[in-house]
């Protein structure tokens, strides 16, 4: 009899230890990774790490401007394809589509979820740089190689459809039916409803969606890798090269270990990912998290 | 009254377009992975490890990282399963009353959830130097299991949440302690840890950014822990970066076979959900 | 009630959130008799109910000063063991809960993890709890099959018996016929009946016929406070409080 009790307690502080152990997690890789870049940072300060343009790790110039607007460009074009597309999806999903193709549909997008990311790697390479090369690029510049932050931005949208869509709907289905009927016996177009009700009330919730999408289109890295040219410049264009952070780690850790500071660079470029993601991953849960306690409450 | 009904039509038309590129986009990188990778396919490529020359174009498989991808996944699995499912109870079951740890407890995960897989590789990697061994299918499973913990957790809490609290009532009122209940729980969702299952090793298959600095490359299948080991993204992405036709012609058979093991579990883990919210309602 | 009852309730308040749920409870149930509680719904009854085997514990947000005693120990002390506690009490829920397994195990899941292991002494064990509640004859060639087979009202039945089957002292009954249909519901009140011979018995019901029919005592609460308390005849038929005349008209007459 004591024994089950016994066993109870112990099993208890033993699951404790499990959860505190791997929630603990996000704080040790956190400081793993900063430990890691101090020698960096004794030579150079946050400051001029993040503004410099200089990449020439074997000088021991470490500027990570060109990196950090890569990424940016990559994700912004991401976003701005991305998220008209899933919200006039989602809203077709969750307002217009019959039960019957909401059941074909939304199979479809959660199998896309499932993809890995090298087969979007995959399929950039194949489909859209010959895409840009050949039908898009000659339109506005003279040569491209297809190889740009264009084609990273494309790929990526494509990534983070599931997940904006997924989010939106589910704000989108949250809202009570009451409402919309209230705006619809005033005599309001259905359109009309959403336009006016539908997507205020969401809209915090769009923007969350809008927040962990960024998150998650910072720190993709094997699909931009293989389609954004990976050239340590500034992108001017989108048909310029470009070379996110991600990219830069995944491509030289194999050299970390053998040029003096490199590692600790590389470990500073993740750190600096994993802080712009942690900061985007917070507000984004903050918002959704009360979004559902004012909604349910 | 016109001049509103022809906008709605127009957002109509919009939105249906925008749902067609969306859900089509699945079939266009499905439908260019098999149109490139099927002319490469040869039993050959599930059956035979990397021959001499093999990245030159000639005699091989990628045996090597099917086998390597399915000891990552899966030892990652198992062990993400020993550590998730013991969490996902204790947030549920043993912290009683105490919404507000809970909840931000499933933040965390959340957050942790977001962080990159490039991330954890670097970390893994950071775990590796310190204790000073090398790239090997045990760092993989190391660095992956980090990654398919807050998968793992997420998903089984929310199985959790679907469980009746009067189910646990009554088993706690036949004087049955936590530990007891939690038994009944985990009997009551046996269905959901599959599903969870599957969607940890679908994401840990697929992953290239966490093996990357973790578990090596190797032609050969590994036999022990320490030794390196291939995983099938890895080939795909080396395969890819070969000037030789031949052997980026295998990347994309590669590809196909990856996206068919991922297209698999999808759908297998789609059907159990579908039945397991079906035999809750 | 010469003895200790049961169950004593003493200064029981609780709060929820900010919310007051129930408001200076004292309350001696009788032993082996009925008792039901009644009231309008979010008066707080199944509050009470619950706090009589600590259920209430699991609640988000709950603090609860007070006593209850049961057997003459108060199950609120920090050093009372709980899973003891729960054991001395059988609830039977609004809807009925078969746990994952088969008609059989779910009858011996309690004799289990309280220690039974031999085969023969569980199998008499759940002979006698299926024959209690009449479920017997209608499942003794099934007792390996999913307890979801059963009807509604069977699996009712059958969780009456699992909680029978730890051979509890009291029996408490929140609301437990109103999933059933109404010849459940009867058999389920005839069971009540007869089982106050070895049992007391605390049901929460909001039909006042229910509460007429199968109740010795009777508990009127309303905002979270005990109006009356009394003799099933006295309280509905010569209610002494305004609230109460109010409350059982509003349904009888």
């Amino acid at each position: 009899m004591q024994i089950r009790i016994l066993k109870d307690k112990i099993l208890s502080k033993l699951m404790l230890v499990f959860t505190l152990a791997s929630v603990s997690l996000l704080l040790i890789i956190g400081i793993g990774l900063y430990v890691h870049s101090i020698p960096i940072l004794e030579k150079s300060s946050w400051g001029t790490l993040v503004t410099s343009s200089i990449w020439k790790p074997l000088k021991g110039l470490f500027g990570f401007y060109p990196f950090i607007m890569g990424t940016l460009w990559v994700t912004g074009i991401a976003i701005v394809i991305a998220l008209p597309l899933c919200l006039l999806t989602a809203l077709f999903v969750v307002e217009y589509a019959h039960a019957g193709i909401r059941r074909v549909l939304v199979p479809f997008i959660n199998l896309l979820s499932g993809i890995p990311p090298v087969i979007f790697g995959v399929w950039g390479v194949l489909f859209i740089i010959p895409l840009i090369q050949n039908y898009i690029a000659p339109h506005f510049v003279e040569f491209s190689t297809g190889y740009s932050v264009l084609a990273g931005g494309i790929v990526l949208a494509v990534m983070i459809f599931p997940l904006i869509v997924s989010i939106i709907s589910e704000v989108l289905n949250t809202i009570p039916q009451e409402l919309k009927d209230a705006s619809l016996s005033l005599g309001a177009t259905k359109w009309e409803t959403i336009k006016k009700i539908v997507l205020r009330k969401a809209l915090p919730g769009i923007i969350a969606a809008v927040v962990l999408a960024i998150s998650r289109a910072f720190g993709e890295t094997i699909a931009v890798l293989m389609v954004c040219g990976n050239n340590a410049v500034v992108p001017h264009s989108v048909f310029d090269p470009g070379y996110p952070l991600p990219a830069l780690i995944a491509n030289n850790y194999g050299e970390m270990l053998s040029i003096p500071l490199y590692d600790s660079a590389l470990m500073f470029a993740a750190l600096l990912l994993f802080i712009i993601i942690l900061l985007f991953n917070i507000i984004s849960r903050l918002i959704l998290a009360r979004l559902e306690r004012k909604l349910t409450s | 009254m016109r001049r509103r009904k022809a906008e709605e039509l127009f957002f109509k038309i919009l939105m249906l377009i925008a749902a067609i590129i969306v859900c089509g986009s699945f079939f266009l990188i499905v439908g260019t992975i098999f149109a490139k990778g099927l002319p490469y396919m040869n039993l050959d490529m599930l059956t035979k490890t990397p021959g001499g020359g093999f990245y030159i174009g000639k005699e091989g498989g990628i045996l090597n990282a099917i086998i390597g991808s399915l000891y990552v996944a899966g030892g990652a699995t198992i062990l993400g399963l020993l550590i998730s499912i013991p969490v996902a109870i204790f947030i549920n079951m043993y912290m009683n009353g105490k919404k507000f740890l809970s909840d931000s407890l499933r933040v965390a995960f959340d957050v942790l959830f977001g962080i990159p897989s490039i991330v954890y590789g670097a970390f893994g990697f950071l775990i590796m130097v310190y204790f000073g061994f090398r790239a090997s299918l045990l760092g993989g499973i190391i660095a992956v299991t980090l990654l398919v913990i807050p998968i793992l957790v997420r998903t089984l809490d929310e199985v959790i949440g679907t469980v009746p609290l009067e189910l646990r009532d009554a088993a706690l009122s036949l004087g049955a302690t936590r530990w007891e209940m939690a038994k009944v729980v985990l009997r009551q969702i046996r269905p959901g840890i599959f599903t969870a299952i599957l969607l940890s090793f679908g994401r840990a298959i697929g992953d290239v950014a966490s093996v990357l600095f973790t578990a090596g490359f190797s032609d050969n299948i590994p036999t022990s822990l320490h030794e390196p080991a291939a995983t099938l993204p890895l080939a795909i992405f080396f395969q890819l970066s070969s000037p030789v036709e031949e052997v980026q012609g295998r990347g994309y058979a590669s590809a196909l076979i990856l996206t068919i093991i991922v297209l698999v579990i999808t759908v297998l883990s789609e059907i159990l959900i579908k039945k397991f919210s079906k035999h809750k309602s | 009630m010469t003895k200790t009852p049961h169950i004593s309730v003493q200064h029981l308040n609780v709060h929820i959130g900010n919310q007051h749920i129930l408001n200076d409870i004292n309350i001696n149930i009788p032993d082996k008799k009925v008792t039901s509680i009644i009231g309008p719904s979010g008066c707080g009854k199944t509050t009470l109910l619950r706090s009589f085997n600590r259920l209430l514990d699991n609640t988000p947000g709950v603090s609860i000063t007070g006593k209850v005693l049961v057997d003459g120990e108060d199950i609120y002390d920090p050093k009372a063991e709980v899973t003891h506690i729960r054991k001395k009490m059988g609830l039977l829920s609004q809807r009925p809960y078969p746990l994952p397994m088969s008609i059989y195990d779910n009858v011996a899941y309690g004799p289990r993890i309280h220690g039974i292991r031999k085969k023969q002494e569980l199998d008499q064990l759940v002979e006698e709890q299926l024959k209690a509640t009449g479920l017997w004859n209608e499942v003794k060639d099934r007792l390996n099959a999913s307890a979801t087979r059963l009807s509604i009202g069977q699996q009712q039945r059958l969780c009456l018996a699992r909680g029978l089957a730890v051979s509890p002292e009291i029996i408490l009954g929140d609301e437990s016929t109103s999933a059933l249909d109404p010849v459940s519901t009867s058999i389920i009140e005839d069971l009540f009946i007869s089982l106050k011979e070895k049992y007391s018995i605390v049901l929460v019901t909001h039909i006042l016929r229910q509460a007429r029919r199968v109740s010795d005592y009777i508990v009127f609460v309303y905002g979270g406070k005990i109006i009356e308390f009394g003799p099933t005849e006295d309280v509905l038929l010569n209610p002494k409080e305004e609230l109460t005349r109010e409350y059982v008209k509003g349904y009888i007459s």
